[in-house]
């Protein structure tokens, strides 16, 4: 019988020979990191360990992303570990501030990640780089230290869930859309300790941008993670990007999956996810009215280019509504450059919006944007759970940076046909 | 081992942010992280629970964030063990690796209620409701799972293995 793309990065990464599900092994690890909340832990128990040294220094990644540049004095010595653990133990991949992006859009950038890795990182988003072609999977602080300290983790070999999609995609609907209509098909625990394969026409003609957009969120329906077939956009990515060879693994025709599931886009319209899960998602029409207080656009699930590029299509010549904070973030140093260099920060600071350093910040309540009580933002980040973005009794909805920008206009959720017909 | 204590119930998908919030992240002091434990689902939690004590949850316990933080605040805290109809992947991990006993059953957390006394044997997996009367047999954990939490949890398997690799 054929193996899945999982199946077969695994079988690469272990020496356990004729995997089978449910299987636990040990595997090879080629890229692991943290950030400035879960490496402090991390390095404590690396240290503890004995380990002289980490497994190897060109592939452990240390990115102080969610509370810098530093918010308060708690988390400037958080980000004073990594630096000095990085410094001490010479780990070569250390983003400081001016480097720094949020680490999931920056390390595919950097080329870091490729396909047929086995990535392993301290934040449940890690499944983004699954885009790729890579497995790549969140864990904690525990099993981070572990992985530095002998470069291989123990894990249980999930079943998959394919995903199909077919069918033309609407205008303004994206890879945001898309994952928030498939997480509210399933269930936030639709896909707990199973792979979600996106497949099909669709997934084909979707850009990386909004791929990596799709895996990031794979965890939301509570997946071990998201994984993409690569084909010729995954190499047109990797292009000048790569910073070593890498091996390309496709799912066999007669493969195993536990579930087929079939997706016709063509119904789906712009989604939003109401609080306080993101399996709330509803078609646009539902939500259209409900006042906000901010938006935001950015973070690992929507802060790349494109994301940048469809807000500004619709802020352009445009004002935000006087009674809402926009909050643009680009997710990297690259992103943020790219998006001057395009005019699209222009745009924005005309539109009345902020613009940031790149950083993780208000999506989990971290700090540059917080709701105060009773206030409502709508976002293009990934969690709306009960207080994730400030106090317990705030809210937040969703969605595509297009309807985030859309909505930053008319101060109310909006489709951005809305805005955009004039 | 053998844990006995008084039954919290919470319902499905308590997520990480709930059980400790964000904005108490920028510390890994476990003791800190402690005082602030489910917090926002109930800001007197923390002054409620005795050491000990058990919570017994829904689907989905502990989705969202890979923060170890989380079950480091309910075991220090006094959480003593969770049993839930089922856990999110990165949080059950996450538990073992920390030694912080967790059970799946959807049968104990149908029919317990707050305030009932459980005895657990973490070894043997038969979970005993006292007020209830009823005794549950559940499903022992794989081998290598055992091995780590006989060791100690995932630290002292990482130390042994250093020590073996450097000999």
């Amino acid at each position: 019988m054929g193996k899945t793309i999982v199946e077969k990065i695994l079988s690469a990464h272990t020496d356990t020979n004729n995997l089978r599900i449910g299987d636990i092994i040990k595997a090879r690890v080629d890229f692991a990191f943290a950030n400035d909340i879960t490496a402090p832990i991390a390095i404590k128990y690396f240290k503890e360990s004995g380990a002289k040294e980490v497994f190897n220094k060109k592939r452990v990644g240390l990115i102080p992303d969610h509370f810098a540049p530093n918010k308060d004095i708690k988390s400037a010595e958080q980000c004073k570990l990594l630096r000095e653990f990085a410094q001490e133990y010479e780990i070569e991949n250390y983003f400081e501030i001016g480097k720094m992006g949020i680490e999931h859009a920056l390390l595919p950038e950097k080329g870091l990640v490729l396909p047929g890795d086995v990535v392993v990182g301290a934040d449940s988003h890690t499944d983004t780089s699954g885009a790729l072609g890579a497995f790549a999977i969140g864990v904690g602080s525990t099993d981070l230290a572990a992985i530095m300290a002998l470069g291989e983790a123990w894990l249980k070999v999930s079943p998959t869930i394919k995903f199909i999609y077919s069918g033309k995609l609407n205008k303004w609907v994206s890879g945001k859309d898309l994952i928030l209509y498939t997480i509210s098909k399933i269930g936030v625990d639709g896909a707990n300790y199973k792979v979600m394969e996106f497949s099909g026409e669709v997934i084909k003609r979707l850009s990386m941008d909004n791929r990596f957009t799709m895996c990031n969120m794979a965890i939301e329906a509570g997946a071990k993670t998201g994984i993409i077939e690569p084909d010729e956009t995954t190499l047109e990515y990797l292009k000048g990007r790569a910073k070593r060879p890498f091996q390309i693994y496709k799912s066999d025709t007669d493969a195993h999956y536990e579930k087929i599931i079939e997706i016709d886009v063509s119904k789906i319209e712009p989604q939003v996810a109401f609080p306080h899960l993101p399996e709330n998602a509803k078609p646009i029409g539902e939500a259209k009215g409900i006042k906000i207080d901010q938006s935001i656009i950015g973070s690992c699930t929507n802060g790349r280019i494109e994301d940048l590029r469809i807000a500004a299509e619709i802020l352009k010549g445009q004002q935000v509504h006087s009674e809402v904070r926009l909050i643009i973030i680009p997710a990297t140093q690259d992103v943020y450059l790219q998006a001057l260099r395009e005019g699209l920060i222009d745009i924005f600071i005309f539109s009345g919006a902020a613009v940031s350093t790149p950083t993780c910040g208000p999506c989990l309540g971290g700090y540059m944007g917080i709701l105060a009580k009773g206030e409502r933002a709508i976002s293009t980040t990934n969690r709306n759970f009960v207080g994730r973005m400030g106090h317990p009794e705030s809210e937040v909805y969703l969605a595509s940076p297009a309807v985030a920008a859309a909505s930053a206009i008319l101060g109310r959720i909006a489709s951005p046909e809305e805005v955009k017909q004039g | 081992m053998m844990i006995k204590g008084k039954v919290w119930k919470f319902k499905d998908n308590i997520d990480t942010d709930v059980i400790i919030p964000a904005r108490y992240l920028n510390t890994s002091d476990p003791k800190e992280l402690a005082l602030h434990c489910m917090e926002d689902y109930d800001s007197e939690f923390v002054k409620k629970i005795n050491q000990g004590d058990i919570i017994v949850a829904g689907r989905n316990f502990g989705c969202g964030s890979s923060r170890e933080h989380a079950p480091i605040a309910l075991k220090v805290a006094g959480v003593s063990c969770i049993i839930a109809k089922s856990f999110a992947r990165i949080f059950f991990r996450n538990a073992i690796n920390i030694g912080l006993p967790i059970f799946e059953s959807e049968e104990i957390a149908d029919q317990s209620s707050e305030g009932d006394f459980l005895e657990v044997d973490t070894v043997k997996g038969i979970i005993k409701n006292i007020n209830k009367d009823r005794a549950y047999k559940l499903n022992p954990l794989p081998a290598f799972i055992q091995n780590i939490i006989s060791l100690g949890g995932l630290r002292e398997y990482v130390k042994e293995e250093v020590r073996r690799r450097n000999r």
